[in-house]
């Protein structure tokens, strides 16, 4: 039996570890200021998460566990208003820049 | 009255969990006193702030059903980001969309917006007027959006709630 | 496994701190910053558990509600110059 929570946990944390790198590398590739937020967004849900999931399937039915759940609820809670709060005030700054926007390209290659 | 009962058990159960202390005695007299005087500050602060409104959240089964869809949810959208960032040519089209929530409460258009910015791939810009702005990084995102499935299922846990 | 995990956070945190160095407007660094103290919480628990210590999960609970409240706080800083009345106040508390 546990073995299979070891694999469970390693699996989660591998994947928790995949999607926390691949929000950091979005972090730095992407074009302007609101879609990196989006690459931001990736490491406080799904990295995190998964990270916390992974832990907690290490810690067992103790307190450890609970304490990691709060700090899940919390962050998926939080996370959100201070995108919100960082997103708005960026674009209500008249000195920040205006968010970059797609246009239909001019001929058919993407 | 009962608000405040409910409010001091939540403190309670939260310093229970944080402290784990179940059978010291003194160390529970102080920590039902700590939480005392959290109540006590937060009612005086209620007292204080006209805008503050209770939140009124109730467990029904719509409520059951919404967050792990809004989980599953997450997850779809965190691997179609994912693709997008590690695809070498960056497939990204970021589309500003202005959406007309169906949540009459307050409260409900919250957690629609606090959804929606969870979610990653879109964040609501503002709320303001019953009209959320939303920015989101490709305009497939932008579209299911538009589709308002996420729209009902926050308005059907509003009805539950009311 | 735990060393494994410890290790990738920190590569991104070496990412996160990239772009706090490089990001052009205020606002780059503040998202930095936050995705830096976001996964500063996820790597304290990480480390409780490779040592053996569990009390650090208070420590990480603690640091999430810190990260939070200073995001806000540096947000409002910028945007009003001091963290001092709400805009629609009176200067002067008089009942409180």
């Amino acid at each position: 039996m546990t073995w299979l929570i070891d694999l469970l946990s390693g699996l989660a944390l591998l994947g928790g570890v995949f999607f926390v790198i691949v929000g950091g590398v979005g972090l730095v590739r992407m074009p302007d200021f609101y879609t990196r937020m989006h690459a931001a967004g990736i490491t406080d849900t799904l990295g995190a998460g998964l990270i916390l999931l992974g832990l907690m399937f290490q810690g067992g039915w103790t307190l450890v566990t609970a304490k990691l759940l709060l700090i899940l609820i919390f962050l998926w809670l939080t996370s959100p208003t201070a995108s919100h709060a960082l997103f708005k005030a960026a674009l209500a700054d008249p000195s920040n820049s205006q968010p970059l926007l797609y246009k239909e390209p001019p001929s058919s290659n993407s | 009255m009962l608000r405040i009962l409910g409010l001091w058990l939540f403190c309670a159960g939260l310093w229970l969990v944080l402290s784990g202390y179940f059978n010291i005695p003194l160390l529970l007299v102080f920590g039902a006193l700590s939480c005392a005087l959290v109540v006590f500050i937060a009612w005086r602060v209620e007292k204080a702030d006209p805008e503050d409104q209770p939140l009124h959240l109730k467990i029904g089964p719509q409520a059951i059903l919404y967050w792990p869809w809004l989980v599953w949810q997450i997850v779809l959208a965190n691997l179609d980001v994912a693709k997008r960032i590690l695809d070498p040519k960056l497939p990204i089209s970021p589309t500003m969309i202005k959406l007309k929530p169906t949540q009459r409460s307050e409260v409900g258009q919250v957690i629609y917006a606090n959804s929606i910015t969870l979610t990653p791939g879109t964040i609501t810009a503002s709320l303001s007027d019953g009209v959320l702005e939303v920015h989101a990084l490709t305009q497939e995102a932008a579209d299911s959006l538009l589709e308002g499935d996420m729209d009902r299922r926050v308005t059907a846990l509003e009805r539950s709630n009311a | 496994m735990f060393a494994a995990t410890a290790l990738g956070i920190l590569v991104c945190m070496v990412l996160a701190m990239a772009r706090a160095l490089l990001g052009p407007t205020v606002y780059d660094r503040i998202m930095a910053v936050n995705a830096f103290g976001t996964k500063t919480v996820l790597i304290i628990a990480v480390l409780g558990f490779m040592t053996g210590r569990p009390d650090f999960m208070d420590i990480a609970l603690v640091y999430a509600l810190i990260n939070f409240i200073g995001t806000i706080a540096v947000l409002k800083f910028i945007r009003y110059g001091d963290m001092g009345w709400p805009r629609n106040m009176p200067d002067e508390p008089d009942n409180f």
